[in-house]
């Protein structure tokens, strides 16, 4: 009902579906030769190789179709624990060690950053989700790193420019490149080397960081960090500050170490509540960025979601049939009641309209397929544009008087009404100035800012949703990570 | 514990608390401000010239009772004259109280009322009409689609009877972050893409459209109406239960709950929304019955109308708009012999 465009001649909700429900003699819809033994949507029921094919097909399709990831590339796949993310390694694994034809062409790592701190949890519960974390990296082959989120203390304040872009390449180069690396595949072959698995020989790496599984960072660290997340007033900022958080750090680490990509395992069903909530966080103008397959805008390293076609379900079942490893981690909103933060909100509205209406998740998708990367009047913006300090998208501040939404709430009509405190420079204690990293950095002095006050001074610089998270953090710059230095 | 005094005048206990930044004001200070702010969104976005004929969409709601009496306030200052445009659907036991109150809002403020009915523009089709025709069918009624659809052609009618230049309808920002979020919901990417802006700019001789209360919130738009003790109908129309717009009306006041600021937040949003030009609609033209305003051959109101009198009534709700502007083929119920421009559809 809800959908634009439904076909008219659809059955009725009330009425029976015609499709008669997968019976003893029902057969696989692909092959029509085996058993089924799940059902996707309704009257699709797959037997388990021809789900395995769709699954992996998809995967495939999706990596294929967007040509970004060129042979040889080092890309760095962020674990987390959950079931998508592991449905993507485990894909990734597959994929690297079939025969020569099908194989995938790209060097992978492993990252899992421990966020225990930020969640609340002790150090014994820390230690025993290591525990569980260990030996299932180490049964991946790949290199892999294990990185605690109080790393992101000792983050060089680099981490916030944004480097020069690399430009993407065209398809004929991409082309190039594949056959260039199919001919040298070739060469190595015929002379009788060993079989390389990817275009170089890659000794299995040892963990790169043995510390930081030989210990737990220093509690000073951990003390800092749980201390900064709880002076956080709402869930909401919460979740946002740890996702950027945890999006800079990863980037590091790519950085470090030399990757040039980053793989999120992002699946439909989340892609489209992130695409609702971001939405009501007032992050439109960046939809194309947060939700869609690639995500360039840190410049050099590039963001990738290739599980972003499979709903949770297919995921669901594909981990249980195939019996993919994961490890469940308590995050920032485990067990928080739904109307704590909008993420959760978000979560259950969608969920629950997807029952009523099927069509809801995949709906939104195709929505979010049309949304381009673009200012939405005027030219593109270019590297010369300002960008927002935290998430590093061009800044989408309207001038303070205009006829538009942020016009309306930040009017200087406010300050002719004889307020006793300044609207955007409430309840915070004179911090200290602008740390002299951001203002190298940023340029800090530039006219409108204000030495004795760093907040509004900060503010300038983020876009309009940093902003409004930003409100809901309750210290001064001191305790802000990166910033810090 | 008394009321703090008002943060503006200082004089007189303050009343309420601003929804949108926790000030305290007295009712009078609250109302000046409201106004203003009001008279900031027209003048900044230069929606209404001075000597305008300003059509006001008024239903006898709280949104346009406000906006009438805001207007009729701020009119000297904008350089404008007003006149009241009320539709009637045909909705039983709805409608009628509803009219009664925007007639009695005329006679106060002493402001010409024009109603214009469904009936009379459109062949006799009320909406009661309209949703018996698409009852029975199994599936929802889609009555809020017929009826926005020839509501807004209604009030051009209307607008055009007492020679008006612009028309004005009473949004508010809540209307406009639930109509963001119903968009994606239902993919409609045409709308997406039209939406978020102050109005439309009149273009291929439609008369330019604008909200002059679109980023004042519901709350504070209610709480005007009440320091003002204006008179306004407050009931919803029997149809709404059944309308999608409910989901993302009960979504965004959660949303709201959770963050006050979502509403705005979901406004400026739908502002930035960049869509591919593939999903944005096409140049408008012309409507190939009645000249109005279209995307395609037909615009929507005909479009619908000539489902309705095929009895067809889902002919115009769907892709493709198979079989509209084709004859009716023979046995399909309506009038197979009935030419194509039928009688029943008004010319302009």
């Amino acid at each position: 009902m809800c959908q634009v465009g439904e076909d008219y001649g659809e059955p009725a909700p009330g009425e029976p579906p015609p499709v008669p429900r997968p019976s003893r003699e029902q057969k696989c819809v692909k092959c029509k030769e085996a058993q089924p033994v799940v059902v996707i949507r309704a009257g699709d029921a797959f037997c388990r190789d021809c789900f395995k094919a769709f699954y992996v097909h998809k995967f495939r399709a999706m990596l294929g179709k967007n040509r970004l990831i060129f042979p040889g590339e080092k890309v760095l796949l962020a674990w987390s624990g959950g079931p998508s993310s592991s449905s993507m390694v485990w894909q990734v694994l597959e994929g690297l060690s079939q025969d020569s034809a099908k194989r995938l062409r790209f060097v992978a790592g492993v990252i899992f950053v421990d966020e225990g701190a930020a969640c609340g949890q002790s150090l014994e519960e820390r230690s025993k989700t290591l525990a569980e974390v260990k030996p299932i990296l180490q049964a991946t082959g790949f290199p892999w790193h294990v990185v605690a989120l109080e790393e992101v203390f000792s983050l060089p304040p680099s981490v916030l420019w944004c480097s020069a872009q690399e430009p993407v390449g065209s398809e004929r180069a991409y082309k190039a490149a594949v056959d260039s690396f199919l001919q040298q595949q070739h060469v190595l072959g015929a002379r009788g080397g060993p079989g390389p698995t990817q275009g170089e020989e890659q000794p299995p790496q040892p963990p790169l960081d043995p510390r930081s599984l030989a210990r737990l960072p220093a509690a000073a660290q951990t003390e800092a960090l749980s201390q900064l997340f709880c002076s956080v007033r709402t869930l909401t900022a919460k979740e946002e500050l740890l996702q950027t958080l945890r999006t800079h750090l990863i980037l590091h680490m790519a950085r470090a170490h030399g990757y040039s990509k980053v793989m999120t395992g992002d699946s439909c069903t989340r892609l489209a509540i992130k695409l609702m909530t971001n939405l009501a966080l007032g992050r439109g103008a960046f939809l194309a960025w947060d939700t869609g397959f690639s995500d360039e805008r840190h410049g050099d390293v590039v963001v990738v979601r290739p599980m972003r076609d499979h709903t949770l379900k297919e995921v669901a079942f594909y981990n249980r049939l195939f019996s993919v490893p994961s490890v469940f981690t308590p995050a920032v909103d485990t067990k928080a009641p739904e109307k704590a933060s909008i993420h959760r909100l978000m979560e259950a509205f969608i969920l629950r309209l997807q029952t009523q209406f099927p069509s809801t998740v995949s709906t939104v998708y195709r929505t979010s397929e049309k949304l381009v990367k673009a200012p939405r009047d005027g030219p593109a913006a270019g590297d010369s544009s300002p960008r927002c300090l935290l998430c590093m998208c061009a800044l989408d501040i309207d001038a303070a008087d205009s006829a538009t939404a942020f016009g309306a709430q930040t009017s200087s009509r406010l300050s002719q009404m004889q307020l006793p405190i300044p609207l955007t420079e409430t309840r915070t204690p004179p911090g200290p100035c602008c740390s002299p990293g951001v203002g190298r950095a940023q340029g800090c002095g530039q006219g409108a800012c204000r030495r004795e006050d760093p907040q509004a001074c900060i503010e300038e610089q983020l876009c309009y949703s940093c902003r409004v998270n930003m409100k809901d953090l309750g210290l001064g710059l001191a305790g802000d990570p990166g910033l810090s230095d | 514990m008394p009321a703090p005094p008002c943060a503006s005048c200082h004089a007189a206990r303050a009343a309420l608390r601003r929804p949108r930044s926790g000030q305290a004001l007295c009712g009078a200070c609250f109302c000046a401000a409201f106004e203003a702010e009001v008279l900031h969104t027209v003048l900044a976005g230069r929606l209404l010239p001075p000597g305008a004929v300003v059509a006001v969409g008024a239903s006898g709601g709280k949104d346009s009772t406000v906006l009438a009496h805001v207007l009729r306030a701020l009119a000297p200052r904008l350089g404008i004259s007003l006149q009241l445009v009320a539709v009637d659907e045909g909705i039983g036991g709805y409608r009628d109280a509803a009219l009664a109150a925007v007639r009695r809002q005329a006679a106060r403020w002493e402001l010409p009322l024009t109603v214009v009915a469904y009936e009379d523009l459109f062949g006799g089709w009320t909406m009661d009409a309209v949703a018996r025709s698409t009852a029975g069918s199994g599936r929802s009624r889609s009555c809020c689609t017929f009826c926005g659809v020839l509501r807004r052609r209604a009030l051009e009618e209307g607008a055009r009877r007492v020679g008006a230049t612009h028309i004005v309808t009473g949004h508010n920002a809540d209307d406009m972050a639930e109509t963001v979020l119903m968009n994606f919901l239902r993919g409609d990417a045409g709308r997406l893409a039209r939406g978020g802006g102050l109005g439309s700019p009149g273009e291929g001789g439609a008369l330019p459209r604008c909200r002059p209360l679109q980023f004042a919130s519901q709350k504070e738009v209610v709480l005007y109406a009440h320091f003002r003790r204006l008179d306004y109908f407050s009931e919803e129309c029997v149809y709404a239960p059944e309308a999608f717009r409910g989901h993302a009306r009960d979504l965004l006041k959660r949303l709201e709950a959770a963050r006050p600021s979502a509403v705005l937040d979901l406004v400026h949003s739908a502002e930035r929304l960049a869509l591919a030009p593939a999903a944005r609609p096409p140049r408008p033209g012309a409507c190939s019955r009645c000249g109005a305003l279209a995307s395609r051959t037909l615009c929507q109101a005909c479009a619908l109308l000539d489902g309705l009198n095929r009895g067809r009534p889902r002919l115009a709700i769907g892709k493709g708009r198979r079989g509209l502007d084709e004859e009716a083929t023979p046995g399909t119920p309506g009038d197979p012999v009935r030419p194509p421009a039928s009688k029943a559809v008004p010319t302009f």
